[in-house]
């Protein structure tokens, strides 16, 4: 192994070390300020030393991994959304009496595992991160064990988590069976050179969209996502929606970019059923909740169906609003859940629909952060979802999916009304004239309300001046 | 520059009212009524000194004119022009706004900061909609107008302000969707043309080729303005909005927000679309009467005095969209004027009504009564708008429904006459509102305060624009007659080539879209 495949694993191997060291932290004395702190100059550490690996880019590692600029951009997106995970989790751990340490042990690992996916461009590789991530959440949404809902949530998904990466597994094998590699450049030029595939070959793929899908919540592979998000901790469901689907979005671009499976018109079609089924679902089924998370949870099946039109789009336009989309999506999920978890404590979650009423009369700075999140969510402009939903309108429409693009104006109708519905609890009066007064009904924190503050003016600044965000995409994000 | 300060002062204002309002409830009105004031005579002072020279491409004569790049990777610029449409509209703006905020004085005393950033903040966003030559940034501002009103309707309105701000938000947001999908394919399809990606509305519309998609194009924009108007078939979120909405909102919505559809029809349909719209106008012709008609036989059915006053500016609507489709320059001006002159008298009417609700706690007209004898200076206003709400002659509105008929009258002779049957039902519900809650017997228990100064100021100065808006019409029609013989000149121009055979511009098939090309080159 050369030196300068040192430089590019550095940020990995220093996100692996943390988990170490805090192992071995624990073992001497606990404290938890102690670990959050060193989480956080770990987190940092990283981010850092992806600036002295940006000058070695792209840089391909035993054809495993490849580190180029769309893996660095995905890895500062992933990085800083565990870094305002773990002050988010500080915030919201410290109440319960569970040991909190170990918590950051798995925020490392499956920090780790969503890195790896970043930059897999093998079959191995792939699996290897998927694996570190999916086993990592399974410890972390079952953490707070004695609630009977994170157990069970926690349950759920190692059951199917499981399943699927069995089918993403059988999928790979077989694809193997017919290429020959597991390298992705390879499986590329071996589509190339014998343009049509075999039966045996697509079924391959087909199961392994099975297992990816699933990951990331697309219809009909989103039986899990609402009680997965309803059970585990607040700062996991944000992790679940930010650095996993962030780090499986990444490598199934780079999977399909890399076999051109552009060229497949029933692969092409398999996926648009997908986007339109998960957006018109997700919609429609979050229309019914009454609980905030889990309202969030089928709104991000009908995210994942719009961000599976810039995919669908393809080529560099579709690349870029997939990017800013998913951008613009953790800025705002982020956000969102941020604040969910800031005021939730631990007797319950507060995240019943009703718990928000008159929000806005005792915390207001809250509640119009929470509205800004929610008002992004719904792609209406000065925020930054709405820019990112024209990009992947504008993606679409070049691509010449215009009922595609439809869709997702008719489906961000729909969306709407959720999304307002809580707003209207936010500002709705209080019950009772004695609520009114208690201020401290809600929990809050200097340090989660300074995030989520950066959060709220990134939010704005990316809704009204895109212009910077997209230069530095368009220079960074190319496959 | 002067057009983004008169955005940047309101939104300012907006911010600054609601940090004021964390430490006394008073600031805020006064920070709304120095920005508004500052605004109002920023665009007076523009009437009176700006004079349309400044070419800002498409032919057209501005009176001022901003342009720089805002999201280049789009094409997307920030680019405000105005002319003589835009305005006066800007001026009714400013107008209504500190009509708004004088209304709002004793009304609104829960949250005034929030509340006084919300009125701001639809008025800049209404203010950059009459102002924004880049339709992105046109549905931007579009967009900006529709959020704090969805507040005002929502937080401070009467007893179903909920279901009113839902109904409001989700009409008004399906309509601008469609018109976002219509602006992202107007894009495509001139950049495809001729390879230069802009939202620039000047240029779009100089070089528009015309497709078959045209009339789906416009179809996008023509929904989202005709929910905005309203036109009949989807009024139903307006009588719900109008009546829940607190008298500043009531005031907003019908003096403004629905004149943005009326300005969305005169600025972008007619001259983007003509030959849609052409093939539309008989439609849009029954679409008016049917909305004069029904407008006025409900607001006769009323018994909620916001309601009635609600019905009848669907039905005023009406008018507008028979003159603008009427394709002549006299209906245009009608409909224009109609835009203004509805804008005032309802705006007056809404603040009547709202005082009258904040007095007696009630809108229902079979509560009220013989209320001239206690509030005679409140009974003196209200005569005035209700007389000019139905048409009488001395008063703007006639001068615009007149305009409007004789226009219209050339074109359409069958139609005209039915619509002017409209004014007969106007005479009705505009003395009925007169009988119900002036005259005829006051129940006993009814007590209330008259006018006060406050507002006999705001009556008497609107009373005052609407008389000399009925006397003096030429000041508006001067300013606004560039903007109307331009799309006059651009009809007789479609006509024309259309005459021809239509070798030039707006022909319906792939083959002329190069022969646009070529005659571009050889010029």
């Amino acid at each position: 192994m050369e030196k300068l495949d040192i430089i590019s694993l550095i940020p990995l191997m220093i996100l692996a070390g943390a988990s170490v060291v805090i192992m071995l932290m624990i073992a001497v004395k606990r404290n938890h300020q102690f670990t959050v702190i060193f989480s956080l100059l770990a987190f940092a550490a990283s981010l850092i030393s992806l600036g002295q690996l940006s000058s070695v880019l792209p840089r391909q590692i035993q054809s495993m991994m490849l580190f180029d600029e769309y893996a660095l951009y995905f890895m500062v997106l992933l990085l800083i959304s565990a870094l305002i995970i773990t002050i988010l989790s500080y915030d919201y751990i410290k109440q319960f009496n569970e040991n909190k340490e170990e918590y950051y042990i798995l925020l490392f690992l499956g920090t780790l595992g969503a890195g790896i996916l970043v930059v897999a461009n093998h079959f191995a590789t792939f699996f290897l991160g998927l694996e570190l991530l999916s086993v990592s959440l399974y410890v972390m949404i079952a953490y707070l064990r004695q609630r009977d809902v994170s157990v069970e949530a926690g349950a759920k998904y190692l059951v199917l988590a499981a399943a699927s990466s069995a089918f993403l597994l059988f999928g790979m094998a077989l694809v193997y069976s017919q290429a020959g590699t597991m390298f992705f450049p390879e499986l590329g030029n071996y589509l190339l050179k014998f343009q049509e595939t075999t039966d045996i070959m697509m079924l391959g793929f087909a199961m392994m969209f099975v297992g990816i899908s699933f990951k990331l919540a697309l219809v009909p592979f989103h039986m899990w996502t609402p009680d997965v998000y309803q059970g585990s901790p607040v700062p996991v469901t944000g992790f679940i929606a930010t650095v996993s689907k962030g780090g499986i979005f990444a490598v199934l671009f780079r999977f399909f970019a890399e076999l051109n499976l552009y060229t497949f018109p029933n692969i092409m079609m398999l996926f648009m059923i997908i986007a339109i089924a998960s957006m018109f679902t997700g919609n429609f089924l979050a229309l019914l909740q009454k609980n905030v998370k889990r309202i969030l949870a089928y709104s991000s099946i009908a995210h994942f169906g719009y961000l599976l039109i810039a995919f669908i789009a393809g080529k560099q336009l579709g690349l870029e609003a997939a990017s800013f989309y998913l951008l613009a999506y953790f800025v705002t999920i982020l956000g969102a859940f941020g604040i969910v978890s800031l005021i939730s404590d631990r007797e319950k979650d507060m995240d019943n629909v009703t718990d928000y009423r008159g929000l806005f009369w005792r915390q207001p700075w809250l509640a119009v952060i929470f509205s800004g999140m929610l008002l992004s969510l719904a792609g209406i402009p000065l925020t930054a979802g709405f820019v990112g939903k024209f990009y992947i309108a504008l993606a679409g429409v070049e691509a010449g999916e215009l009922a595609l693009v439809i869709i997702l104006a008719v489906n961000s109708v729909i969306g709407l009304y959720y999304y307002l519905r809580i707003m209207v609890m936010m500002f709705s009066p209080v019950a009772g004239p004695e609520v009114a007064i208690n201020k401290t009904l809600y929990r809050t924190s200097m340090s989660s309300l300074a995030i989520l503050s950066l959060l709220f003016v990134a939010l704005l600044w990316f809704g009204v001046f895109p212009q910077s965000v997209i230069d530095f995409i368009r220079m960074v994000v190319v496959l | 520059m002067v057009l983004v300060w008169l955005i940047v002062i309101l939104m300012g204002a907006g911010l600054l009212a609601w940090m004021a309002g964390r430490y006394n409830a008073m600031w805020p009105r006064f920070i709304a009524l120095v920005a508004l004031l500052v605004g109002f005579f920023m665009s007076i002072g523009l009437w009176i000194t700006g004079t349309p020279t400044i070419e800002a491409g498409n032919g057209g004569e501005w009176i001022q004119h901003f342009q720089s790049d805002w999201i280049p990777r789009f094409g997307i610029q920030f680019h405000l022009a105005m002319d003589g449409l835009s305005l006066m509209l800007v001026i009714l703006t400013m107008f209504l706004g500190l009509i708004a905020v004088l209304a709002s004085w004793k009304e609104i005393t829960h949250r005034t900061g929030f509340f006084h950033f919300n009125l701001l903040w639809v008025l800049a966003g209404i203010t950059g909609v009459f102002l924004a030559m880049d339709l992105f940034l046109f549905y931007f501002f579009w967009e900006v107008m529709l959020i704090p009103m969805y507040f005002l309707i929502g937080i401070w309105g009467h007893e179903k302000r909920i279901d009113a701000s839902y109904k409001f938000f989700i009409f008004t947001q399906a309509g601008g969707l469609l018109m976002f999908i219509s602006i992202l394919a107007l894009y495509f399809i001139h950049g495809d043309a001729t390879g230069n990606y802009t939202y620039n509305y000047l240029v779009i519309a100089e070089n528009f080729p015309g497709t078959r998609a045209a009339p789906w194009i416009m179809a996008g924009f023509l929904i989202a303005f005709l929910i905005k108007l309203p036109a009949v078939p989807v009024h139903s979120w307006l009588p719900a909005a109008h009546t829940q909405a607190p008298t500043a909102g009531s005031v907003i919505l019908a003096g403004l927000l629905l004149k943005t559809g009326a300005y969305g029809l005169f600025r972008f349909i007619i001259p983007l679309f003509p030959e849609a719209s052409e093939a539309f106008a008989p439609a849009a012709m029954i679409l008016g009467i049917i909305g004069i008609m029904y407008g006025a036989k409900l607001a006769y059915a009323q018994t909620d005095l916001k309601r009635l006053v609600a019905y009848t500016s669907i039905s005023h609507m009406g008018f507008i969209l028979i003159g603008i489709y009427s394709f002549n320059s006299l209906a245009f001006q009608g409909a224009f004027m109609q835009v203004i002159a509805h804008g005032i008298s309802t705006g007056a009417l809404f603040m009547i009504a709202g005082a009258i609700q904040d007095r007696l706690h009630t809108r229902d007209l079979n509560k009220m009564g013989g209320l001239w004898s206690i509030a005679p200076r409140m009974g003196g206003v209200t005569l005035v708008f209700v007389l000019a709400s139905l048409g009488l002659p001395g008063m703007g509105n006639f001068v615009a429904e007149f305009m409007t008929l004789v226009g219209a009258f050339q074109v359409y002779p069958v139609y005209t006459i039915i619509a002017a049957m409209g004014l007969i039902v106007y005479a009705i519900y505009a003395l009925y509102i007169m009988q119900k809650v002036f005259f005829g017997r006051k129940p006993e228990a009814v007590k209330m305060k008259d006018f006060s100064v406050r507002e006999m100021i705001m009556g008497l100065s609107m009373a005052a624009i609407i008389i000399w808006l009925g006397f003096f019409p030429n000041n508006v029609l001067r300013t606004s007659q560039p903007t109307i013989d331009k799309m006059q000149e651009n009809i007789r121009e479609y006509r024309q080539t259309k005459e021809l055979g239509g070798i030039k511009a707006f022909k319906p098939d792939h083959e002329s879209e190069a022969g646009i090309q070529l005659t571009k080159k050889s010029e």
